[in-house]
């Protein structure tokens, strides 16, 4: 449920509200430059006559599919992102979402569970209180927006490796999906869930995740752009379909690794 | 190969005997370039518009490509591997054929200032197409130094993880954005002399299409 509340301390207002509108998907807006540049860019780029927009588009996304198994390949499951000192940190970490803060979902970390699903042997759902019994591992890495800037944070939380391996989830399985509470969604490789800096993100900078930065659980993975780490996590799911996310149903690159 | 042949010796054929200036690898290769660079500057503009690095410059959407930051972002990466394979097609025959050993070098700086002072007062001669000036010699091996470092940039941006030791080649991810962006400025300060001189003297446009 989203309600009003006071903003944590750090987070800008301004640039808070300046970052939604900026991310706020626009229906009307259409991948493609309307115009003769763009219209003939097109018909030398996919060498036919076809010049219409949504067939254009599927040949930008099949190259983007493309550009996924590229990256996949890229992908090492031992080369770590680069780790920075406290001093390093971004303060005050910029909060950034699709909405305001003021609509970001408040959690009661009392009542609040991971529901469990898929290719897992133990599906039980694990209580915030039980999640912060398992042994803790920390990260200072660099968060990469699709947009462009970047920001240093401070995470600490469950490794998901060892989650996944703790509630006997098929790890030869392809994909992991998340649920969120604001109905955000996203998938994400195995390998990349099994990477060692992918983390069940449960405190920033060592204290209790604010809701700014998606208490009461965060899956941080500093190897892939923001939009592939989901905040206010509900539900994760081990699976071999593709279930898609926000943001890459819109457009963007699917593996978004870095 | 044979092309390139045809540049050493003036070539005979059936229905001309100009020589050839610009071989054929190098007039396709010139012209993917064009169309690569199009696509890259123009959604790499709108790329930069999500999160412009200086508060007073962005780019309107209307001479930028994508629409909006996903579109722009499918554009230039799938562009970027028409411009990266084009590009090592380009520099490796440039390099193999002697083209650019031959053409570019030496850059000697008091002939660099003595044809500089000359394009300026309009009196810089390009009767002799396939002899580059020393103005020329240093703008197109800069351009191409350029686009190494265009591209080297871009890939320390895309995959600051995996390619780390290169994105600390360049200062770190947020230095690197910048090296990307003055990387543009530079083709692009090189694209608006290169078009208005391309325009200025016709005949060169035409060695580029069709050779001679």
């Amino acid at each position: 449920m989203a309600s009003l509340k006071k903003l944590p301390p750090g987070v800008d207002p301004r640039l808070l509200i300046k970052d939604a509108a900026k991310s706020l998907p626009q229906p009307s807006r259409r991948l493609f430059l309307r115009g003769a540049a763009s219209l003939g860019a097109l018909s030398m780029l996919t060498g036919c006559d076809i010049i219409d927009g949504p067939t254009a588009e599927n040949a930008l996304r099949v190259v983007s599919r493309f550009n996924d198994r590229i990256q996949a390949l890229l992908f090492s499951e031992t080369t770590l992102a680069p780790e920075y000192p406290e001093s390093a940190i971004t303060r005050p970490f910029p909060f950034n979402a699709y909405y305001s803060l003021e609509e970001a979902p408040d959690i009661d970390g009392e009542t609040w569970q991971l529901e469990i699903g898929g290719l897992v042997d133990n599906k039980k759902p694990w209580r915030l209180a039980e999640l912060n019994q398992l042994p803790e591992v920390s990260q200072i890495t660099r968060l990469v927006c699709v947009e462009g800037w970047s920001a240093i944070g401070s995470w600490q939380g469950v490794r998901l490796s060892d989650f996944l391996k703790r509630i006997g989830a098929d790890l030869t399985a392809k994909y992991v999906w998340f649920q969120c509470a604001e109905g955000y969604s996203n998938t994400i490789d195995m390998p990349t869930a099994l990477h060692p800096q992918t983390i069940m993100a449960l405190k920033f900078d060592h204290q209790t995740l604010p809701a700014a930065y998606g208490f009461p659980l965060k899956i941080r993975m500093p190897t892939k752009l923001g939009f592939k780490n989901p905040k206010y996590v509900t539900a994760m799911w081990v699976q071999n379909n593709d279930a898609g996310g926000y943001w890459e149903n819109q457009g963007y690159n699917w593996f978004s690794g870095l | 190969m044979t092309a390139e042949a045809a540049n050493h010796v003036p070539a005979v054929c059936d229905r001309a005997s100009e020589p050839v200036i610009h071989p054929r690898w190098v007039r396709v290769t010139h012209w993917i370039n064009a169309l690569a660079m199009f696509v890259m500057i123009g959604s790499g503009w709108q790329i930069y518009d999500a999160s412009p690095l200086f508060q007073s410059l962005y780019f309107p959407s209307q001479i930028a490509l994508g629409g909006w930051l996903a579109g722009a972002l499918l554009w230039h990466f799938a562009a970027m591997w028409l411009l990266v394979v084009n590009g090592v097609v380009y520099v490796t025959l440039g390099i193999m054929t002697g083209r650019f050993r031959r053409k570019l070098l030496p850059i000697r700086p008091h002939e660099v200032a003595r044809d500089f002072v000359a394009a300026l007062r309009g009196r810089l001669s390009h009767d002799d197409l396939s002899v580059y000036n020393a103005v020329q010699r240093l703008l197109y091996l800069g351009v191409i130094l350029a686009g190494l470092v265009i591209v080297a940039s871009g890939l320390s941006i895309w995959k600051p993880t995996q390619l780390k030791y290169l994105t600390a080649f360049f200062g770190g991810y947020d230095t690197a954005r910048y090296v990307h962006f003055f990387a543009m400025s530079a083709i692009v300060a090189f694209l608006v002399i290169h078009i208005a001189l391309a325009l200025i003297v016709p005949k060169s446009l035409r060695a580029m299409i069709i050779g001679r």
